[in-house]
């Protein structure tokens, strides 16, 4: 019996403390099960799409649907770009409002920034309330009298109306991060540039400037990825189909194709379209965006 | 050396085009909308004076009511998930290992797209015939034939689009939570340990206390978004079945914009901007007490 015991201990042996050094690390074992579960399940509706834009249009349109492309094809992608008044028109209208979104943020928040963070401009405290007043008034609220600010000069369906709007919608965030920028400037560079006769522009665009740069790519950032995925107000501003940005004319493409109901492959390769830009400057720029995030949305 | 007398004007003058940009297309508009809140007006007729006629006809209005409560029943359903499931998933992937910072990369990245293109992603794979999620469902025997997901019956539409939009920023509220987790103090944990507490023991009175403040923050960020909520209706069910799933902002937006009804429109976001209001109240008074 025991030798039995001892002989079994030898043949098992090894799998038996394998057995056990898996139940040592149960939780380790499982935390990780756990992240895998969680990858999948978050990246397969973005797979989904991206799979769905490249099916020929015959399979794009067949029941039941399939999970997997049969054959690949870029007919989605090519049927989109000259969707209606075309893909280029679509894309230049969002890119255009998001980098005129990224001008007018920039340009509003950099002085106003410096200017809280340094000079002792009377009423600062509550001057600086007033400037986050669109945190109190969400612009959702605000859409009727926005519309008919713009109906009167002729900024509907004009860019520079909606990137307006966004600038609004980004700027209590943008001169938040922008003030706190400008306050972690070191003062010592300052005080030996105006020793060396700099004026106070000269102080603020050659020694403060260079020192805020992160800020600025955050703030950036930040005004892109919302100007580019903003939906209300482009949707209030915009009644032109050629001054649609991608987000509207996708919407409207659920009910206006020729072939009557929605073309899926075309939908989903306009959906990959508008996420690839986020999810690039997301992954590039990473680091800007979880510290905006951090500075920007809690603190 | 700021502190000049000729620096007060320098530092007015760099917040001018700021200021100037907050009182024309944030300030006028508000009291513009005051103004026409008070007002019957359609754009075409002009405006006619009414007084709180606006206000008590919204009283009045059951649609107003359908869908503020609507609002609420999926602020009230949607906060809790987002909340227990940011804070579960934080506390699996605080630890800075390679798996772990994947997940948190790959939970997040849904945050960053658009609310419109992650709607019209889910309304595809919702989609009664070539949704995936039916397909999914049929080929695992879970249903028998394929369930109308959206736009027919109101709670399950409300429940495909909670589903849709906890996968779009559940990530939000991980990051900020691994943020506050990671920023406790090693010591505290430590001392716990050497305590003998469990893990859970560990979690609920070490952990949670000293995250608490941005839960709550996090929390109100989340409501007021949930209460503001519309592209996600809008794409996905446009308000139907019979304007039940049609959001506090959608029926601004319907009577504002479709039906011109101007005045009623103002009215209306007028009381929901007060709604809103009281919880960034809140919050901003969470977020003054983090600086003293």
């Amino acid at each position: 019996m025991s030798v039995g015991l001892a002989d079994m201990e030898a043949v098992y042996g090894a799998r038996a403390s394998f057995v056990a050094r898996l139940w040592d690390n149960r939780a380790k074992y499982l935390v990780g099960a756990a992240c895998l579960v969680l990858i999948t399940l978050m990246l397969l509706p973005l797979l989904a799409s991206m799979t769905a834009s490249i099916k020929t249009t015959s399979e794009a349109a067949s029941l039941p649907p399939t999970l997997i492309p049969q054959s690949l094809s870029l007919d989605s992608y090519e049927k989109l770009w000259s969707y209606q008044a075309g893909l280029p028109v679509y894309l230049f209208n969002s890119l255009g409002t998001a980098l005129l979104t990224i001008a007018f943020t920039l340009f509003l928040t950099i002085p106003a920034g410096y200017a809280l963070a340094r000079y002792p401009v009377p009423g600062k405290e509550l001057l600086f309330v007033f400037l986050l007043l669109a945190l109190i008034i969400p612009y959702q609220a605000l859409l009727t009298p926005i519309f008919l600010m713009f109906a009167q000069p002729k900024l509907p369906n004009s860019l520079v109306g909606l990137a307006i709007i966004h600038t609004a919608i980004q700027l209590p965030f943008s001169l938040y991060i922008m003030r706190n920028a400008f306050e972690a400037v070191p003062r010592d560079l300052e005080e030996a540039a105006v020793i060396d006769g700099c004026n106070s522009l000269q102080v603020l665009l050659k020694i403060c400037l260079p020192s805020v740069v992160p800020a600025i790519i955050t703030v950036a950032l930040f005004a892109f990825i919302t100007s580019w995925n903003e939906f209300l107000g482009a949707l209030v501003m915009m009644s032109r189909e050629d001054s649609f940005t991608l987000p509207l004319i996708l919407s409207a493409s659920r009910t206006e194709t020729a072939i009557g109901g929605s073309d899926w492959g075309l939908l989903q390769a306009g959906v990959t379209i508008s996420m690839i830009p986020c999810i690039g400057v997301y992954l590039l720029l990473q680091k800007y965006y979880v510290s905006g995030l951090l500075s920007g949305a809690v603190k | 050396m700021y502190d000049t007398k000729a620096n007060r004007w320098i530092g007015l003058l760099y917040l001018a085009p700021a200021l100037l940009f907050v009182a024309v297309f944030t300030a006028w508009p508000f009291v513009q909308m005051l103004w026409v809140a008070l007002h019957s007006w359609s754009l075409i007729t002009p405006p006619k004076f009414v007084g709180l006629g606006n206000f008590t006809r919204a009283v009045a209005d059951r649609q107003f009511w359908v869908s503020l409560g609507f609002t609420l029943q999926y602020t009230l359903l949607i906060t809790p998930i987002l909340m227990i499931g940011g804070y579960l998933i934080a506390l699996l992937t605080v630890a800075n290992t390679p798996l772990r910072r994947l997940t948190r990369v790959v939970v997040f990245l849904p945050v960053v797209i658009g609310l419109g293109a992650s709607s019209l992603l889910w309304y595809w794979l919702f989609s009664t015939d070539h949704g995936y999620i039916n397909r999914v469902l049929l080929d695992l025997g879970m249903i028998a034939k394929p369930i109308i997901w959206l736009g027919v019956d109101a709670n399950l539409s409300n429940w495909a689009i909670i589903a849709s939009v906890v996968w779009k920023v559940i990530g939000f509220g991980m990051i900020l939570f691994v943020a506050a987790i990671q920023a406790i103090p090693h010591e505290v944990n430590e001392a716990a340990m050497v305590d003998g507490t469990t893990t859970l023991q560990r979690i609920l009175r070490v952990t949670l206390p000293l995250t608490l403040r941005t839960v709550l923050l996090v929390t109100l960020v989340s409501v007021i978004g949930s209460l503001l909520a519309f592209d996600q209706f809008y794409i996905m069910t446009a308000g139907q079945p019979r304007n039940l799933t049609a959001t506090s902002v959608f029926y601004v937006y319907l009577n504002s914009f479709p039906y011109l009804k101007l005045g009623y429109g103002a009215a209306l976001s007028l009381i929901l901007a007060v709604i809103v209001l009281a919880f960034t109240l809140v919050q901003m008074a969470l977020t003054r007490r983090s600086h003293a």
